[in-house]
């Protein structure tokens, strides 16, 4: 892929990054099938040209544009993030992308929109997890952010890592990154960006309502029904003896988001 | 396989020596331990680890489980080596216990005790392991003599129990319900399953 110029942000953290080898071999895109090492082996398949994305709902401007002409408006910003999982692993991996919020605005959201919707590709064909008679998720996959969390300087829609554009298996060729959030927030793939009233459904909460709520916030507070979240591992660090370290309220954004949820009770809006 | 075939297969299993489950049984947790010195157990080498061994304890729990009915539905006799397989289960339980406690919680004591009383997919674990250990200790002949060949037979069936709780614990460890803590569930209940209802068992051997 060509290289992506990208400029730099004061949003970046300054912890090293993670090889890349690691960020490219190591992801959960269940498209591509349950285990770690499943999507690089099978996402090849995905045709990512061309890529149709609509921005559409409750918009005084909403348009479906391929991709290029999605893209064309928005100047592309290095955002070096840490990145979450849910399963109590972390990365940090610098993002290309664009603020979430420009594409928003372009769209003119109406004063009745409150949640943001998003959908991944739906392709069967090309996506194993997809096809055959057990699957682990509905599909297409879905997710939601709350507008003001859409709207946040922080939330991105990445097309590239590493100054390259996006692998296959990292979501190509257009993902949506929330820093401060379980990484299965920042839905992969997306076709369709949809501005509404009511908080969408998401693909995991619809499987496990009890295990992962709406928000999902990283929180070490506040534990996986069935395991701790209070510390994770970073990928590609030290080998087999390397140590835990706390996570971080917020993923280590408190600062930037904390006031998003005021008020609210996180242990049960979680 | 043919009755000719199924004797030499039977004769070669009894001329290979007991030991020798011992040493192909602890290829992998080596295996497990170079690969992780070197640091090519890839991204997440703990949970490589770990996961390795609690794999491993699980399989030769299930093999020393199947050995029963693949006599009795295969005639493949492996009953000498039934001991070793239900040791290897529990050394590579022990194993998988040891990893989580040492290089995982780093020895950390509190948050050990902590996390298994809280998390039932550990609580479940540490059980199976638990009553693994009456199993090994009394995995010889001594033990068999003291106390009585049903009494004995009767502790023994607790590997069931214990297989049933290391399954429940692979599938409680992972998000959604992937085919593969998915598939030893089955077998594990497949083999309770003929345990319960598998007909007339064999009359043990004259001793």
């Amino acid at each position: 892929a060509a290289g992506m110029q990208a400029a730099k942000s004061p949003f970046s953290t300054t912890e090293k990054p993670t090889p890349l080898s690691d960020v490219k071999s190591y992801n959960n895109f269940y498209e591509f099938g349950p285990g770690k090492a499943d999507p690089a082996a099978n996402a090849d398949a995905l045709t990512t040209a061309p890529w149709r994305v609509s921005v559409e709902g409750l918009a005084a401007r909403p348009g479906e544009f391929d991709l290029e002409d999605f893209m064309k408006p928005y100047a592309l910003e290095e955002r070096i993030y840490r990145m979450r999982c849910v399963e109590g692993w972390s990365m940090v991996v610098p993002w290309v992308g664009f603020p979430l919020a420009e594409v928003l605005k372009k769209a003119e959201p109406l004063g009745a929109a409150k949640f943001v919707a998003f959908e991944s590709l739906s392709r069967p064909e090309e996506m194993p997890g997809q096809r055959g008679l057990f699957q682990l998720l509905d599909w297409p996959y879905v997710e939601g952010l709350r507008l003001d969390e859409a709207m946040h300087p922080l939330t991105i829609l990445a097309v590239g890592l590493y100054g390259e554009a996006l692998p296959n298996q990292n979501g190509a060729p257009l993902r949506l990154v929330v820093p401060w959030k379980y990484g299965f927030k920042s839905i992969k793939s997306i076709v369709r960006i949809r501005l509404v009233e009511k908080q969408p459904p998401t693909s995991w909460n619809k499987q496990a309502a009890g295990e992962y709520g709406f928000y999902s916030n990283v929180n070490p507070n506040v534990d996986h029904p069935r395991w701790s979240q209070a510390t994770e591992r970073r990928i590609g660090e030290g080998g087999l003896f390397a140590k835990r370290r706390p996570t971080l309220m917020f993923n280590g954004y408190a600062e930037e988001v904390a006031s998003l949820y005021s008020g609210m009770n996180l242990q049960k809006l979680f | 396989m043919p009755a000719e075939r199924l004797k030499s297969f039977n004769a070669a299993l009894r001329r290979l020596p007991g030991f020798s489950v011992y040493i192909l049984g602890f290829c992998p947790a080596l295996w497990l331990f170079c690969l992780g010195l070197e640091d090519r157990l890839g991204p997440e080498p703990v949970r490589a680890l770990e996961h390795g061994l609690g794999l491993w304890a699980l399989r030769f729990l299930l093999a020393a489980l199947a050995v029963t009915p693949l006599r009795r539905l295969a005639r493949i006799d492996l009953l000498r080596f039934r001991r070793a397989l239900g040791l290897l289960a529990f050394y590579y339980a022990a194993l998988h216990v040891a990893a989580y406690a040492a290089i995982d919680m780093g020895l950390s004591f509190d948050a050990v005790m902590a996390d298994i009383a809280k998390r039932p997919y550990l609580t479940i674990g540490m059980a199976g392991f638990a009553l693994l250990t009456p199993l090994a200790l009394t995995s010889n002949d001594w033990s068999i003599r003291r106390m009585g060949a049903e009494a004995w037979r009767r502790l023994h069936r607790l590997a069931y129990v214990a297989a049933l709780a290391g399954a429940a614990h692979f599938l409680l460890a992972v998000k959604s319900l992937p085919a593969e803590p998915a598939i030893y569930a089955a077998v594990t209940g497949l083999l309770l399953f003929y345990r319960l209802f598998g007909g007339r068992r064999i009359a043990p051997r004259a001793p």
